[in-house]
């Protein structure tokens, strides 16, 4: 039942409403609404009861094992959370004075520090909103280089952004969005990128690459340092997307790569919430040349007193991207997150997660899964290609995926990457017992036996869900977005 | 460890599964030279009894403050349950609903949330979230862009009552792609875009932001300024307060045909101030221009069984599939936030905000009366105004700031950087979390502060 189905007129909670509040006279009658908004009209306890039991038809990682590939969805600590939402945090205006801000600021400061200290990266600023905005404003800066070449005459010609076909769809949106043309670089049998191709595709009109490493595929890249050769000899300049940062933190630094510039996600690495799809916050590294161009703004201290700089200070940033200083309350939970680990616990978070998907990789490889690269080291995620299933069983990834939700487990992602066919690409994070691990390859067995045996079973997944497999061509041929009063 | 959960008989098996002797080893296939020697500026880990010290202390330093700022972002009631269940660890802890069975409860909240904010902006549909009003703003003018095939000079009218950081996001968001936004300048007088003012040949433009209440908290000409835009066959994006809409026009109903497109930051609706974030940006527009809009779309279908479900729709808009013909590159939005705001406007209901939006109101006009009493400061602008208004001081604005905030009141937000033609001026807002004395105490310091000086 919707919300509006249990509205009724004239319902009112007065224990949420000022006092005493006189209605508006002196806006003139041109400028005022006359009908009443459709927002529910129920009681505190209806919408408690109401959202609370919408809440339990989720899976979360609270509630369910959720290897989603490339999402790093690991335990979000519950202290990062009670401590990120104490008083003096939630009350403070973004536009409050320096003298008023001390606390705030000293925190994102700390945090600029580690995120500088895990990534290698010379300065860091903390103000895109996502990982996607933090490709934005990666790129942005790789074309505020190039404008700035030649004695500030720039470089019209480099007009091309380099991007392996296995990367993330944000990666070509974002170069698009920054006015470059993409252009696709394949990946050898191995998983690698093809340097032949790379070398082929570099030129004068290169602005850059971006490089996702881990790559998306769950393999390390391993001929990065020639990769970061030819694209610098070429003139163009390294994005690191940091989507992957989970697998190496503390164990391999994005700037001694060769990285120019990298993107961290935060609520995949730095462990705060997924939210049901955000808040994220994305924050930007770069090395020394891409200083100046850094997106405001950011925090720096001068004698004991924290400060902020802004557009004034830093006269070549690419600007702000946000009315105010980012997703500020993400930043806080990654930082009481990164303090409760601390230097020795980051790395132990690459270690385990790696151990947990070398793990699983091993362990459906005997239970007779495909993996899509088995001569390669899982590194914190891997792919499983169901390609075989799907052509003897007719049974397919996403028949395998809705049956995993009636067993109990989140779905790994499916059908990305691209390349791979009917794939699986499983991460489990470092924060999963090796029973829950035990618990999903078991699933996957017991489901390779009903594709076996009763295809159409698998094929009608899932059961016990709230509902059953959705129509997905209804929901997008009669778009039916929102809801309408005399539908009731 | 911190939240790893294996023991030494855990890892030994698991290693023996693998077939290699360490974990080290699982690291082989990187180079020796790429190995990091360690972190050095990370500090050592703390449990959290001993963090929570450090952070309570921290967030005490910035504790017990008087807030007369809005300026984009605004304090409110948020009822208690709004974050106890947004909070829940189902909400909480779960990602996109990619998997739409296994996620029914944030999809059907956000059906609800569309719904409401549809109705809200008088718009036919509205999208799940983008990040924040201001780079909401960017998005719509990139959308405004792909939605008006007619006019081909990619130029936008962006009047300078637009929130400040607004236009510079949007300015830095769309400038990549040969999109120019050209100013319009405001009326000293009324501090709004006095429609008599519009270029009477303004040659082919895509689109005009009419912000409503302006930056100045200003009402704004609506119903002319719309009418002007699509006279000259260019669209009307609305930038609006959504507590605003409980007392004033939805934008759907602007002018003779509506704006085309509305947008906006939504931290009213439930979200705390939380230094500027995490808020959400809201989106809704007219049916046929669904197919340019931005970010994750909820529809209602049916399951195998005919029974009511909901899943993202309309995703071949989106990067993940569309990858360098997207409508954005937006995937991980403010789904929390929206959760936040769905609790919130359920818990006060159309009755409630009203009566938030016109306490807002009244407030801040009691505020003005108090403060132009003391004979220290006048309001600047003549014209109608929702919940905040520029004041100017006798004292120079920083003295002010400097006086009210070692008291931890924070008197408002200083604007001249922005206007310097405005002189010495600060933006005051009163929400409905004032109390009587509040303002008075306020309006008797500024005496006090005047005096002194």
């Amino acid at each position: 039942m919707l919300i509006f189905e249990q509205s009724r007129n004239g319902r009112v909670n007065t224990a949420q409403q000022p006092a005493g509040t006189k209605a508006v006279s002196d806006i003139p009658a041109e400028f005022l609404r006359n009908d009443k908004p459709l927002l529910p009209e129920v009681s505190e306890m209806q919408a408690v009861r109401h959202y609370t039991r919408l809440s339990t038809k989720n899976f979360s990682i609270d509630t369910h094992f959720y290897p989603l590939g490339s999402c790093t969805m690991k335990y979000n600590p519950r202290g990062c959370n009670s401590l990120s939402m104490l008083p003096g945090f939630l009350n403070r205006h973004p536009d409050s004075p320096v003298n008023m801000s001390q606390g705030f600021l000293s925190c994102m400061y700390d945090l600029q520090e580690i995120l500088k200290d895990v990534t290698g990266m010379k300065e860091v600023s903390l103000s895109p909103m996502a990982g996607a905005q933090g490709e934005f404003a990666g790129v942005a800066m790789i074309r505020a280089y190039h404008d700035a070449q030649n004695g500030g005459k720039g470089d019209p010609e480099r007009t091309e952004i380099l991007v392996p076909d296995a990367a993330h769809g944000t990666n070509p949106a974002t170069a698009t969005m920054c006015n470059f043309k993409v252009r696709e670089i394949p990946t050898n049998s191995d998983g690698d990128v093809d340097i032949d191709a790379l070398k082929q595709a570099v030129g004068p009109q290169t602005a850059g690459i971006m490089l996702t490493n881990p790559s998306t595929l769950g393999v390390f890249e391993r001929k990065i340092k020639e990769i970061a050769d030819i694209v610098h000899k070429a003139g163009g300049l390294l994005y690191y997307d940091g989507a992957n940062l989970n697998a190496i933190l503390g164990k391999v630094k994005p700037g001694d790569m060769g990285f120019d510039v990298i993107h961290m996600n935060l609520h995949k690495t730095f462990s705060t919430p997924h939210g049901g799809g955000g808040p994220g916050a994305g924050p930007v590294g770069v090395s020394e040349r891409l200083i100046p161009y850094l997106p405001v703004p950011m925090v720096t201290k001068v004698s004991d007193e924290y400060q902020v700089i802004t557009e004034k200070d830093n006269p070549n940033s690419i600007g702000r991207l946000s009315a105010f200083m980012g997703n500020a309350g993400v930043l806080l939970r990654a930082y009481i997150y990164a303090r409760l680990l601390g230097r020795d616990g980051m790395q132990r978070v690459a270690e385990y997660a790696t151990l947990n998907a070398n793990y699983m990789m091993k362990k459906l490889e005997a239970a007779g899964f495909e993996l899509a690269f088995p001569n390669r080291k899982a590194t914190h995620e891997f792919i499983v290609t169901l390609k075989k299933q799907a052509k003897e069983l007719n049974v397919n990834a996403m028949d395998f995926a809705k049956r995993l939700l009636d067993y109990g487990f989140h779905a790994p992602t499916t059908y990305f990457p691209l390349l791979v066919p009917e794939c699986f690409l499983i991460e489990p994070t470092e924060t999963e017992a090796q029973d829950a691990l035990d618990g999903f390859i078991e699933a996957m067995i017991a489901i390779q036996k009903e594709a076996e045996t009763d295809a159409e079973k698998v094929k009608g997944a899932p059961y016990t869900l709230p509902v059953r497999r959705l129509d997905d061509v209804k929901a997008a041929k009669e778009l039916d977005l929102t809801w309408k009063q005399q539908q009731a | 460890m911190p939240f790893i959960p294996h023991t030494e008989e855990d890892v030994k098996s698991m290693l023996d599964t693998i077939g290699v002797d360490s974990i080290e080893d699982l690291f082989d296939e990187i180079s020796d030279e790429l190995r990091a020697e360690g972190l050095t500026k990370v500090p050592e880990g703390v449990s959290e009894m001993e963090l929570s010290r450090i952070m309570h202390e921290r967030a005490q330093q910035d504790s017990r403050t008087l807030c007369f700022a809005g300026a984009g972002a605004y304090e409110h009631h948020i009822p208690a349950a709004v974050w106890e269940i947004t909070t829940r660890g189902e909400f909480y802890s779960a990602y996109t609903p990619y998997q739409a069975e296994a996620s029914q409860g944030t999809l059907q909240l956000l059906y609800e949330y569309q719904t409401m904010m549809a109705s809200l902006t008088g718009m036919d549909i509205s999208n799940a979230s983008l990040y924040d009003g201001a780079s909401a703003l960017a998005e719509a003018v990139l959308m405004a862009v792909r939605a008006n095939r007619k006019s081909k000079s990619k130029r936008i009218f962006m009047p300078r009552t637009v929130h400040p950081a607004y236009r510079k996001v949007a300015h830095n968001i769309v400038k990549g792609q040969g999109i120019t936004l050209e100013e319009l300048d405001f009326d000293m007088d009324g501090g709004f875009i006095d429609p008599e003012s519009l270029p009477k040949d303004p040659g082919d433009f895509t689109a005009l932001v009419i912000p409503q209440p302006n930056y100045f908290g200003v009402l704004e000409d609506i119903d002319a300024l719309t009418n002007w835009a699509h006279e000259h066959k260019a669209l009307v994006i609305a930038v609006v307060n959504p507590t605003s809409l409980a007392l004033l026009k939805a934008p759907g109903s602007w002018g003779d045909k509506g704006a085309d497109i509305t947008c906006g930051e939504g931290q009213p609706l439930g979200a705390p101030l939380s230094s500027g974030g995490p808020y959400f940006g809201f989106m809704a527009c007219r049916q046929a221009y669904v197919r340019q809009m931005p970010g994750r779309i909820i529809g209602r279908t049916v399951d195998l069984d005919g029974k009511q479900g909901f899943a993202l729709t309309l995703q071949a808009r989106e990067q993940h599939i569309r990858r360098s013909k997207a409508t954005s590159n937006i995937c991980t939005n403010q789904g929390l936030l929206v959760t936040a705001a769905t609790i919130y406007m359920s818990l006060v209901g159309p009755d409630g905000l009203s009566k938030v939006a016109n306490a807002c109101h009244n407030n801040t006009v009691d505020l003005i009366d108090k403060l132009e009493a003391t004979g220290k400061a006048k309001r600047l602008f003549n014209r109608p105004l929702f919940h905040e208004s520029v004041m100017q001081f006798e004292l120079p604005t920083d003295q002010l700031m400097d006086a009210m905030s070692a008291k931890r009141i924070l008197p408002g937000v200083d604007i001249s950087e922005d206007y310097p033609e405005l002189g010495n001026v600060m933006l005051v807002c009163a929400t409905e979390t004032k109390t009587d004395a509040d303002l008075q105490m306020y309006a008797d310091l500024v005496i006090d502060i005047t005096k002194n000086s």
